[in-house]
């Protein structure tokens, strides 16, 4: 038979139960305390963008294109130039042709309307370039949302996606606040800029950094204190795309105006 | 209890171990937490070599300047010092073995990308020198006039 003092016993050991979150009756794995602690390695990969320099030439884009086997017409690409063209009058236009693979040849701002907009030179406030990529975030969203574990980063900090194991449910499209990833039209798995890799990782630049003759784009170890990238971004006054989300993006632009989303 | 009862169960139980058979047969080895902890490092880490295997196209004109001196050195002295070859002659690959040649892109459209005038002040772009397309020998080759490993020079006709 149940008494009153069993039944408050009882009742409260099993309050007590359920409080306990689940997560404290994880078995402890070392292997992954440690990874979690902050322990960093000797390599983290960042880029820096200048947007003075930056000319709209899109030589970035065509090698890009070519170094990753992403389909020369199809209209995605791993990285891209916009440019921002602000009037006296306070209008804002920004295009991107292609991704700008071809450049920037032409004054007609291309905003996918007909006929393109004209900007008169003389109405002009300011017009700049930016080329975008993957920010390879330290807290990458695109990676969080991902079902199955095919997109991740590394311990250098970039993010890469496993196209054996992707899905290809499109989470991580949606999920990146950037817009840099996209479907690969050969592979149809979930496809972005992994910072070239390939080329990174045995001692070379990327691809676009490379083919960019005005020293706009460069890519450096935030680690290492004597990289003249992160002089820069240590002692200069350096911006990241939106701040807000906390994604802590790790592609730094000089140059910086508020136009640019 | 009876059998009819304990049936269902072997089958579930069953169904279980199918799942987890087929979870050891399929999943590979090395998928798992690696550095960056279990939010970020869930992943085969075998993937990572793959990436790195990917072959390079472009070589940098490091690769070129040996066998192609004489157009290195004219460049070098050139206000173009700073494109790198593979710009407009294509991606290198294996060259020379493969492919042997590489073609060459001598469309406007290609000097086009930083020679068509935009009067662009905040930008490095309207500092550079050029032309109206429409109305600068339209159609022609840039390089009938032009030398592009030094545009400074005469071209030799």
């Amino acid at each position: 038979m149940i008494t009153r003092r069993s039944f408050c016993k009882k009742a409260l050991l099993v309050a007590g139960g359920l409080a306990i979150p689940l997560s404290a009756m994880e078995v402890f794995d070392p292997r992954r305390l440690h990874a979690e602690k902050d322990a960093p390695g000797k390599v983290r990969w960042v880029f820096l963008v200048d947007t003075y320099k930056c000319v709209g030439c899109g030589f970035c884009v065509k090698a890009c294109k070519t170094e990753n086997e992403v389909p020369y017409d199809a209209n995605v690409t791993r990285t891209w130039v916009e440019r921002y063209i602000t009037t006296k009058d306070g209008k804002q236009y920004i295009d991107s042709p292609k991704g700008a693979r071809d450049g920037f040849i032409s004054a007609k701002i291309d905003q996918g309307e007909e006929p393109p907009a004209e900007v008169r030179n003389e109405d002009i406030d300011k017009a700049f370039f930016v080329p975008k990529l993957c920010n390879q975030c330290d807290n990458p969203p695109c990676v969080q949302v991902c079902p199955v574990g095919a997109t991740y980063q590394t311990e250098d900090g970039v993010v890469l996606v496993d196209r054996s194991w992707c899905i290809g449910c499109g989470y991580c499209i949606m999920g990146c606040p950037y817009g840099v990833r996209f479907f690969h039209p050969v592979y149809h798995v979930a496809e972005k800029c992994n910072f070239c890799y390939h080329r990174i990782s045995q001692g070379m630049k990327t691809a676009c950094v490379d083919a960019c003759p005005f020293g706009a784009r460069r890519i450096g170890n935030i680690r290492d204190p004597n990289d003249p990238v992160t002089k820069i971004i240590m002692t200069e006054r350096v911006g990241v795309l939106k701040e807000e989300y906390g994604t802590k993006p790790q592609v730094f632009y000089l140059g910086f105006s508020k136009e640019v989303k | 209890m009876k059998n009819h009862v304990w049936r269902p169960l072997y089958v579930v139980l069953g169904v279980v171990a199918l799942i987890v058979l087929a979870r050891t047969v399929l999943v590979p080895k090395d998928f798992g937490v690696w550095e960056r902890g279990y939010m970020y490092g869930w992943h085969r880490k075998g993937n990572e070599a793959d990436w790195k295997k990917v072959k390079v196209k472009y070589k940098t004109t490091s690769y070129c300047k040996d066998c192609h001196e004489d157009k290195y050195n004219d460049l070098q002295k050139s206000p173009h010092a700073a494109i790198m070859c593979e710009n407009c002659h294509g991606p290198a690959f294996n060259h020379p073995e493969d492919p042997p040649t590489l073609t060459i892109d001598r469309h406007r459209e290609l000097c086009l990308r930083c020679h068509s005038r935009l009067p662009y002040k905040t930008s490095g772009r309207g500092a550079i020198r050029g032309i109206d397309p429409a109305t600068h020998n339209p159609e022609e080759e840039c390089t009938l006039c032009h030398y592009p490993h030094n545009p400074k020079r005469e071209v030799s006709k």
